[in-house]
Parts: structure tokens; sequence; C-alpha cells
């Protein structure tokens, strides 16, 4: 953590191999293992919570179903009538997600959506697939996103650009805004915990500015928790908008 | 909305059909709500300045990397860098706007029976 005197912030994000020699020789991380651990978490969240299959829910059963209105309302919401075939897609991209910022805010544990390769793939992804949803409903039509609207020709040239660029943002912004709020938190995290130690090291008259910092961290975790489920919406609930934009153009 | 004062029951079965065809999603769905408020609805300040500063680099970084490649393909140098670089920032710009103009003047097409 605090190795001579410096704080290593970023070496909490280095990716090592897991599950011993096995694991070593395939290149399988614990990175890897978490998103292994994410996808069992979410199986095993719907499959044990919906095996009483109760009139009156169990907990577990309980959270299961409002897991699966929840994301449908968003697709219904947001996409259409349309969205009911877009469900099965949403919901596994929330929950993987979900699930992996929310097991980085346990200790030992790793954080893979820290990584903007996991983040950028998953946005890749997603941007693929609405483009070929685009293309699919409406064929070549689907060039009609990128004109604007009662637009004077002349300005075609300028404003076509334009929006094929805000349109491949999309790759950036979704990927980045989910990487840089799960790596910012951790950084934080780790900082507050090194100044914990540093300053608890330093003598009795610094503990209680040793103190105050396991205060902001406990605060930190907190919010670490309310950030890893905003974040899992928000990409999900940015994507059903895409699908959106992709289904009805405009 | 009940006809019958003298019944104490719930909503009637017109009344539930009507709730759960709503739900999913067979009848025009009701106003959207995720939608129109964007989802900005439960954001904090920190988080509509951070997706602000997310949106607007993107393109930039989009369109610069775009505009670099191509220099690179056609040995073009600065100029198309460079061009690309206010359409980046153009782009930012609309994505900003995308994220705070008011739905509804988005085109009235979307109104219409399909949604």
């Amino acid at each position: 953590m605090a190795a001579g005197g410096s704080i290593d912030a970023l070496g909490q994000f280095k990716l090592e191999p897991a599950l011993g020699h096995i694991g070593a020789s395939v290149y399988f991380t614990q990175a890897n293992l978490m998103m292994v651990v994410a996808g069992l978490l979410t199986f095993g969240l719907l499959w044990l919570g919906m095996r009483p299959r109760a009139m009156v829910p169990g907990r577990l059963q309980a959270a299961a179903e409002m897991a699966y209105e929840t994301v449908l309302g968003m697709c219904t919401e947001t996409i259409g009538p349309e969205g009911r075939s877009f469900f099965p897609f949403v919901f596994t991209l929330f929950f993987f997600i979900l699930f992996g910022n929310l097991l980085g805010v346990f200790p030992l544990f790793f954080t893979f959506t820290s990584h903007i390769a996991v983040t950028l793939a998953l946005t890749v992804f997603v941007v693929v697939l609405v483009t070929v949803v685009g293309l699919r409903l409406h064929g070549w039509h689907f060039f009609s996103y990128f004109v604007p609207q009662g637009v004077p020709a002349v300005l075609l040239p300028l404003l076509v650009p334009i929006e094929v660029l805000s349109y491949v943002s999309r790759l950036i912004s979704l990927s980045v805004r989910l990487f840089a709020n799960m790596m910012a938190g951790h950084v934080m995290l780790e900082v507050f915990g090194a100044f914990v130690v540093m300053l608890g090291a330093a003598g009795v008259i610094f503990w209680l500015p040793a103190a105050f910092s396991l205060a902001v961290n406990v605060a930190l975790i907190g919010f670490e928790l309310l950030v890893a489920t905003l974040q899992a919406y928000v990409f999900a609930v940015l994507t059903c908008i895409y699908l959106h934009d992709a289904v009805h153009l405009h | 909305m009940s006809e019958e004062p003298g019944e104490d029951e719930p909503p009637s079965f017109e009344e539930r059909l009507k709730a759960a065809r709503g739900r999913q999603g067979l009848d025009a769905p009701p106003p959207l709500s995720a939608r129109d408020t964007g989802d900005m609805g439960g954001m904090s300040p920190w988080g509509i300045g951070l997706r602000v500063g997310v949106e607007l680099v993107s393109a930039l970084v989009v369109a610069v990397a775009i505009g670099y490649g191509l220099d690179r393909l056609f040995g073009t140098k600065p100029i198309l860098t460079a061009v690309f670089v206010l359409l980046g920032g153009a782009a930012g710009i609309l994505n900003v706007w995308r994220l705070f103009a008011p739905r509804p003047t988005r085109g009235p097409k979307v109104q219409d029976g399909g949604r």
C-alpha cells in the first residue's frame, strides 16, 4: 500500500494471474475471475431467487423479480414497445456491470470495470449492436439519422460529419464515463487508506488526522456503493436511449 | 374512478387490464419518464459536470484520432487534423446540447402512433 513512504495508488489495478499455474498458463487474470464471479452471481440471483416460485415472494425472490421488472420497465419506457426484444441484452449488460462494480467495493476483490479495455469492449459491442439494429430495421434509410431535419442543403456537408462524429464519440464517452468513475473512486480509497497507515505510524500527534482519513474512507465506501449502482444504471439507460434512436431514427 | 359507489373493491378489471397492458408495452406507453428527463433525474451536480466534460472531450478525442489518421494516410500533415479539431469541438457541443435539450422539441415525428 504505502511502500517506501510513497502512495502507490495505481498498483491495485495491476493484473495478476489467478488460479495458480493453470491460470498463469492461459493468462487467466483476477479480472477474468471476477467477471466469472459476476456472471455466476447474476445467474445465482435469478436461479436461486426464482426457485421457490412463491405467490408471495421471499426476500431473494422479491429481489430477483424487482431486478427483472426494473430493467424491463427501463427497456419498454425508453425504447418503446420494441424494447422487449432488447431486454435480455440490457439485463445482462446491467447486471454484469452492476456486480462488477459492487464486487470491487469489497476488500481484496478486483474491479474489472476499472479497466478501459473492459469498458471499451462493452461499449464497442453496444455501438456495433445499435448500428446493426438500425441497419437491419431501416436498411440504407438508417443513414438519414445523420442528416438533421429542416436544415438548408448548403450546410449539410458541414453538419453530417459533425453528426457522424457525435455518433462515434459515444464509443469514448460511454466507456470513459464508467471507467473513470470506477477508477477515480478506487484511487481515492487507496490514497486515504494510505493516509491512515502513514499518519498512524508517524506518531501520536497525527492520530487525529489519521482518524479523520479513516472517517473519509468510510464515507467514500458508501459513496462508492452509490456510484457503482448509478454508473451501471447510466450505462444501461444510455444503451436503451441509443437503441431507441436506432429503432425510431431521431 | 369507480362507477359503483356501493362496492368497496379494488380497481375494476378494466383498469387493471389497462395497467397490465401498459406495463407489457401492448398499448401506447404512458408519458415517458426516463427518456424525457434524460437520465439526469437523480444525478448530482458532480455527475452532471462529469458527464458534460466527458461528452465534450470524447467527441474531440475521436475527431483528433480520425483527423490524425487521415493525415497520415494522405500525407497532408496538419490540415485534416486542424479541420477535424473544429468538427470535433462542434460535435462535442452538439453532444452537450443533446444532453440538455428539451426532448419534446426534437422532431414531432417521435410522438406519432408508433410510440
